[in-house]
């Protein structure tokens, strides 16, 4: 029963069939990709329609309400796609802030041994992660639009400041020039907190001697920055928003859709973080804090030095992922108008000049480029905590 | 390398024969027997399902129309609703055959988009929409006013120009579709809301009380709207072109579709009647459909004044007045070239 077909033969082996296997996928594979690449082309040329990038240069013709550079209808296409991209930028910053400030609290929440507090969580959690986040967001700003009163009707704190459905409007601050010697003990504070933590752990290692080092870098960081500004006469002229015809006039404004975005954002990833930190801090056995308790340290030390670096090497790989999530679920911003970078490049400068493919390959670069990136940040993150085995 | 490249080169075949295989619309809609016409998810009066879920109003007409001369039936029709956004790739990719969906025909789109443009069958031009309460007469009083505007349209541009060059300031809120400007209007999330004349006076006619909001008299673009179809098939454009303009040159020479069976029965006196319902000459041989293309699109939903006034004419709720899109006759500028 011997087979002499070499081909067969090889078959039969085990190691130059997985090889096998492997390459025909793999062409498998790349010939699908080459085909519908392949394809995109040809049809774009039947078409008449060349992949061509300088219709970035020409003037988007648009207007965008929320830029935070320089822009007008006169600016190019390229300067709408940074104005897209600060701006996708900015709501995942700010998601992300909030959706882990909740979700902690939550993760703790439903960790607590009151009753109650531990069912709010559960039943928040529940709700909020099993509806779409499309809906959250349509549901935030109807409520925004729908329910908050218009500018004229606004509600006022201390005139300074107004709610109403056409956002939030507070005063903007106008720098005068001894602004930057605030600013330069700011900076200087900052890295002072550094080097401090750094000797005091020094001294803390070599003698045991414990310095209240968070104290002591708050004050420095924001206390002493604050006397400056006061000594200097506040060098910040603030300019106050006044109704005027139609519209507040002056200061600035955070408009209900980047609040409707911001919020919903955060508040259906927060459910999932704290379903996250809750397994994170169940996975460090209580033994740990027992026997930490056992040598005398306190409550909250045994929390910051015992549990939560141990629960933190559980919690931030999934994490990770959360960011990536928020970060990419911020482009269903189009649905309510905040003019994010899918809205921008993506939307208007698209329709405008029927460029679909180049523009749809800016997008996608975009969100690659913001996830790698916070993917690496996250990565460095967690090689600096994980288990250090000796 | 050899071998990529020649991997590559078959599979270019391979496309390039499926795109030669849609080469001809015309035998693709025949084949398929069905029309897929790309209009709006629902304008009222231009076009929208009605209660029954049947398709209705202006823009519909026209693609029953083309259907009614092309298979003989207007009824063949699959509709396909677009966005102001997805309109040109629905055209463009092959999901749809022509595209009747209140667009303005404007040069890039002629020429960078790839369009050809069908002649105009309606003259529009962009407005503005306020509450009567505001008390705002012209639109040169809106400095500093949040204005409601759909995302993707060359309302767009128009507005962005408009108060540039006019040196007021505005903030764009920027909307998805219509029923979404609609409702953040009516919250106040905007003070104005900005479209093409007979879209505000489509909305307007949603109202409650439409006595509350109030037209702008200002015309601030032209906005010359028609149909559109992919470049590269001048059958099919040539089909669609003259179908419409068989509808408007019918409303000029009194065709309608009560006596349309009765004049195309045997050729009359009327040599310009006799051409267009085919019973002289070979005019539907050479479009490549038959001899009675244009009597039964006339049958289908009337000539053009009918389309007008059954959708969005003075005795609809849209009640829109025939203005510029009277014939020119009348003193308006619909002037269909002579079908000759």
């Amino acid at each position: 029963m011997s087979n002499t077909n070499p081909l067969l033969k090889a078959w039969y082996d085990k190691e130059t069939r997985s090889v096998i296997v492997q390459v025909i996928a793999m062409a498998v594979i790349l010939g699908f990709f080459a085909y519908i690449i392949n394809n995109a082309i040809i049809n774009l040329a039947t078409l008449g329609k060349d992949i061509n990038f300088n219709f970035l240069w020409q003037p988007a013709s648009y207007d965008i309400n929320q830029h935070l550079i320089e822009y007008d209808s006169r600016s190019s296409h390229f300067t709408a796609t940074v104005v897209g991209l600060i701006n996708t930028v900015l709501i995942a910053i700010a998601g992300i802030i909030l959706a882990t400030i909740l979700g902690f609290i939550l993760g703790v929440m439903r960790l607590s041994n009151n009753w109650l507090t531990q069912k709010i969580a559960y039943v928040y959690i529940e709700f909020v992660r099993n509806v779409p986040v499309l809906i959250h967001i349509l549901l935030v700003h109807g409520i925004m639009v729908n329910t908050l009163p218009r500018p004229k009707q606004s509600v006022n704190f201390g005139d300074t400041f107004f709610l109403n459905n056409r956002g939030f409007q507070s005063p903007s601050p106008d720098f005068q020039p001894l602004f930057w010697v605030v600013a330069g003990v700011f900076v200087g504070a900052i890295i002072f907190a550094f080097l401090f933590s750094r000797y005091a752990k020094k001294v803390q290692d070599e003698t045991g001697k414990h310095y209240p080092v968070a104290l002591i870098n708050l004050f420095a960081i924001i206390v002493v920055p604050a006397i400056v500004y006061f000594l200097l006469g506040s060098p910040i002229a603030w300019e106050v928003p006044a109704l005027k015809g139609f519209n507040f006039k002056g200061g600035m404004v955070i408009r209900p859709e980047f609040i409707a975005l911001w919020l919903a954002l955060s508040l259906y990833t927060a459910a999932f973080i704290g379903e996250i930190v809750r397994s994170g801090i169940m996975a460090v056995s209580h033994g740990q804090s027992e026997a930490s308790h056992a040598l005398g340290v306190s409550s909250g030390r045994t929390l910051s030095l015992v549990v939560i670096p141990q629960a933190l090497r559980v919690i931030v790989p999934p994490l990770t992922s959360q960011y990536l999530n928020l970060t990419k679920n911020s482009s269903l911003a189009i649905a309510i108008g905040y003019m994010d970078v899918v809205a921008t490049i993506g939307g208007i400068s698209l329709n405008q000049t029927g460029r679909e493919m180049e523009c749809m390959m800016i997008v996608m670069a975009i969100y690659l480029t913001l996830s790698l990136l916070i993917s690496s940040g996250m990565n460095w993150y967690n090689n600096r905590i994980k288990l250090v085995e000796r | 390398m050899k071998l990529i490249n020649k991997v590559f080169t078959g599979l270019a075949m391979t496309a390039m024969a499926a795109g030669a295989a849609q080469a001809s619309t015309l035998d693709d809609v025949k084949a398929a027997g069905e029309l897929k016409c790309v209009v709006t998810t629902g304008l009222a009066g231009f076009a929208a399902p009605n209660a029954a879920g049947k398709w209705e109003g202006f823009d519909v007409d026209f693609c029953r129309a083309v259907a009614a001369a092309v298979l003989g039936d207007g009824d063949k029709v699959k509709f396909v609703p677009s966005t102001g956004k997805t309109r040109f790739t629905l055209l463009n990719s092959g999901e749809g055959d022509i595209l009747f969906r209140n667009t303005t025909e404007t040069f890039s789109r002629d020429v960078d988009l790839k369009l050809t443009f069908l002649p105009v069958n309606y003259y529009d031009g962009q407005g503005f929409m306020v509450p009567t309460a505001l008390g705002v007469a012209s639109a040169s009083e809106l400095d500093g006013a949040s204005v409601c505007i759909q995302t993707g349209t060359t309302t767009e541009l128009n507005l962005a120009d408009y108060f540039r060059s006019n040196g007021i300031s505005y903030e764009p809120v920027p909307i998805e579709t219509n029923e979404e400007a609609y409702t953040n209007y009516v919250a106040g999330r905007c003070d104005v809301y900005t479209t093409d004349a007979s879209g505000l006076a489509a909305t307007r006619a949603k109202f409650e009380n439409p006595a509350d909001h109030m037209v702008l008299p200002e015309i601030i673009s032209k906005e010359p709207l028609g149909g559109a179809v992919r470049h590269g098939d001048d059958q099919w454009a040539d089909i669609a072109k003259w179908v419409v303009n068989a509808l408007i040159a019918a409303e000029e020479m009194g065709i309608t579709s009560a006596n349309v069976a009765e004049l195309g029965a045997a050729a009359g006196n009327n040599p310009g009647i006799n051409r267009m319902l085919g019973t002289e000459g070979s005019y539907g041989e050479m479009l490549g459909l038959d001899a009675a293309w244009a009597a039964r699109a006339i049958a289908q939903g009337g000539n053009y004044g009918e389309i007008f006034d059954r959708n969005i004419g003075p005795d609809t709720p849209l009640g829109i007045a025939r203005g510029l899109n009277a014939q020119w006759k009348d003193g308006g500028i619909l002037y269909a070239a002579p079908l000759r």
